[in-house]
């Protein structure tokens, strides 16, 4: 398989998860935001956590405008597959390839912590590694993680069982405790937790490693 | 020629740094502070010409996230 990773200024967990999709068997090119094509064959695209332009304007609102993000918009609406991690779903939301939008925390406060998630019953390639229900855990590191989604979009997400990740204990004052979604083609995750800080043993854990070894094995190595 | 646009959380989106301004203003003893909404004002300055409905577009596609905001032009 092969990964890009999109490298916008600001951008600080680029590295980390270039070397999540390394260690599960992808090959990984790193791409600057101002190219304006992705690599030819590619599988996935990967959008990492950091601030962005410095989230001014919105977290993810200059990203989500600046080049790249036209073709990655192009890769998904091609069936490719596209993760966004923290401020890649920040991103995400913003160039409008997964619904809602993430507002300031509700206590107002950056939080840097590990959380427990509870695995939805959501069929996507991205929780091949894990269990519905199954509650593991995985760090956030945010300060504008708060999911909202009008009551209209949260039902149809339920009915289309598109909600991937819970918070067991809300952090952030999300809507229905919704910590990742996926597209309706389910080949787009957005989420605010950090699954490949928690990918080795030295992290502390490694309940994020089953993410990337479980699409890894759907969508086989390289 | 100038614009000023006007970006709001919409009405029923929880805003939590209102909420703390309100809380404040409580702590110096302002009574009667019912709620406090708290935006952000972006100046444009523009080309002769340039018509309110492309200033709505940029709005659309950039200054305003129109899921969870609205926004007002002052031409």
């Amino acid at each position: 398989m092969h990964a890009a990773v999109i490298v916008f200024p600001g951008s600080n967990c680029d590295r980390d998860l270039a070397v999540a999709f390394q260690r599960a068997g992808a090959k990984v090119s790193m791409v600057w935001h101002k190219d304006t094509d992705l690599p030819d064959g590619l599988d996935m695209v990967g959008i990492p956590g950091g601030f962005s332009f410095g989230d001014y304007l919105r977290c993810g609102a200059i990203a989500a405008n600046s080049p790249i993000c036209r073709s990655v918009v192009a890769h998904a609406e091609r069936g490719g597959y596209v993760l966004g991690i923290c401020n890649g779903f920040q991103v995400l939301t913003e160039t409008g390839l997964l619904p809602g939008a993430l507002r300031r925390n509700a206590n107002l406060k950056y939080i840097c912590k590990p959380v427990e998630l509870r695995v939805e019953d959501c069929d996507t390639v991205y929780l091949r590694g894990y269990k519905p229900e199954q509650v593991i855990s995985v760090p956030i590191a945010h300060h504008d993680g708060n999911y909202y989604v009008d009551d209209a979009k949260l039902a149809q997400l339920r009915e289309e069982a598109r909600i991937a990740f819970s918070y067991v204990d809300n952090p952030n004052g999300s809507v229905a405790d919704i910590a990742g979604v996926v597209s309706k083609n389910r080949r787009v995750l957005g989420m605010m937790p950090h699954p490949e800080r928690m990918a080795e043993v030295a992290h502390g854990g490694t309940d994020g490693k089953a993410m990337f070894d479980g699409f890894m094995e759907a969508l086989a190595p390289v | 020629m100038k614009a000023k646009v006007y970006v709001m959380l919409k009405e029923g989106v929880l805003d939590p740094q209102g909420a703390a301004v309100k809380h404040a203003l409580g702590a110096l003893g302002f009574d009667g502070v019912e709620d406090v909404r708290q935006g952000k004002v972006i100046e444009l300055d523009l080309a002769a010409g340039t018509t309110e409905a492309t200033v709505r577009e940029m709005c659309e596609k950039l200054l305003a996230n129109t899921v969870i905001e609205s926004y007002r032009i002052e031409m």
